[in-house]
């Protein structure tokens, strides 16, 4: 791992997987989004209000993906110190955020047909909501602080108490037998739910990890470039001053 | 000269917050007074029907709780942060981890201990039913351990900021819920006479998960903020 610790070996892996990352974004977010708003069959029970699914259930699938990527940019940060961690940890968060965000607005419009209510403090969406939570406060301590280093790691132990909570919105569907259906596509005994709602499912997921991809790598070059910038001004400030 | 005992310097560790606690301007008697006025206020907002109040009595006592709890917090660790004894403890044999507990124990007694002895009382002006008062005391004791706990990471992460308050609500709030969830859930069961007792041992799984993971994350992030 510590092969890219070098910024420079970095951008350079980052610009290689860029295009392809890119390409299949491109191809998979059309097709995907196609296949759930157009080609799919609407559901026996639900009607059409089952598309919102191809954006819920992929926009929480990376909510949680992102914790876990932020969470372990953290823990490589302050055990390793690895000089990329706290950048990738910087980064991953708006995404999750933005993910968490998503997959609570998306839930509380297809809660509305479906349930009769737009929210309802139930154990997966109240857990979804503290995740919500959680990667505003990491990104609170890093606007919060001047030093970066003592902020992104600050950030870090926080990011690192809240992996609790990824076990409880994992395990929340069972724990509380409320209104949010329990698991039905990853599940020991195989997926529960139909093969042709299941396909568009799947596109949209690879879509939306390939997006999360490119954003990810966009995000953290631009946080290496502003450092490099920083660096730069201080050193013209050294020679002038 | 013989140096003193970590158990020594642990105890005098807790005494002292304690006394500080109470002395300094009265953060505990502070706390105390919010927790009452602000219960208080309920019956002015929502109105006085007895029903009602009866209803939310168990949730309003354990926000109240949690949120007395919150105002105290900042002061955890910043006044030893800023006159420099927690510079001078980290060259004492005595390790991070230990006086986060031992500061946590304090702010649990000089704080939080009075608000627990004055709940049944404003219970009993909230209107709870009589069989909840028992089960109300119990959930307070065995959950709000794990607001000091959880409270003491924030607080260490915002020691150096001068204006940490809002930030620290931030960070621990949402990380008080399933306290507040298991707390609230104990008492409504007891109201309602089911078993109680799973919820109980959920609120103390959480202390217990509490009890665990705080003191080496707030003694990671003491050491930041004195780096």
């Amino acid at each position: 791992m510590h092969i890219f610790a070098n910024p420079a070996r970095f951008v350079r892996l980052a610009n290689q997987i860029l295009p392809w990352a890119i390409a299949i974004m491109a191809l998979t977010l059309p097709y995907g989004l196609y296949l759930a708003l157009i080609a799919s069959p609407p559901d026996y029970q639900q009607g059409d209000s089952v598309r919102i699914m191809y954006i819920h259930v992929p926009s929480a699938w990376m909510a949680m993906f992102t914790y876990m990527v932020m969470a372990s940019a953290s823990l490589a940060a302050l055990v390793w110190r690895h000089p990329l961690a706290l950048v990738a940890g910087k980064a991953a968060a708006p995404i999750g955020a933005v993910f968490t965000a998503l997959a609570l607005i998306t839930g509380a419009l297809w809660g509305k047909p479906m349930w009769g209510t737009y929210w309802v403090w139930d154990g997966r969406l109240t857990s979804v909501l503290i995740l919500f939570f959680l990667y505003l406060g990491y990104m609170a301590i890093w606007q919060a602080m001047d030093d970066e280093e003592t902020a992104g790691r600050a950030a870090s132990i926080l990011a690192l108490v809240g992996v609790v909570n990824l076990p409880i919105i994992k395990f929340s569907v069972d724990w509380w037998n409320t209104l949010h259906q329990p698991a039905s596509v990853i599940r020991l005994d195989g997926p529960t739910i139909h093969a042709d709602l299941l396909g568009p499912l799947l596109w949209m997921a690879v879509a939306m990890k390939a997006y999360f991809i490119v954003t990810f790598l966009w995000r953290m070059k631009l946080e290496i470039n502003k450092r490099k910038l920083a660096v730069i001004q201080m050193n013209m400030v050294n020679a002038h001053g | 000269m013989t140096s003193p005992s970590l158990l020594t310097i642990f105890t005098a560790l807790i005494q002292r917050d304690i006394k500080l606690a109470w002395s300094q301007g009265g953060a505990g008697g502070m706390t105390l007074g919010f927790f009452l006025i602000a219960i208080s206020l309920f019956p002015l907002g929502i109105g006085p029907e007895a029903s009602t109040l009866a209803k939310i009595s168990s949730g309003v006592i354990w926000v109240i709780a949690l949120l007395a709890c919150l105002l105290s917090l900042d002061r955890l660790f910043q006044a030893d942060f800023e006159d420099g004894t927690l510079d001078d403890l980290s060259l004492s044999p005595i390790n991070f981890e230990l006086i986060v507990i031992a500061k946590a124990i304090a702010h649990w007694s000089a704080t939080i201990l009075p608000i627990i002895i004055f709940a049944p009382l404003l219970a009993a002006l909230l209107n709870m039913p009589e069989v909840g008062y028992k089960m109300l005391l119990i959930s307070l004791l065995i959950g709000t351990p794990a607001l000091s706990l959880i409270g003491s990471i924030g607080a260490a992460l915002t020691v150096a900021l001068r204006r940490g308050g809002v930030l620290l609500t931030l960070l621990v709030l949402p990380l008080y819920i399933p306290t507040l969830i298991f707390g609230v859930g104990a008492i409504e069961a007891s109201i309602t006479l089911t078993d109680p007792a799973p919820h109980l041992a959920l609120t103390g799984a959480v202390t217990l998960v509490a009890l665990i993971i705080s003191p080496f994350a707030s003694a990671a992030a003491l050491r930041l903020a004195l780096e």
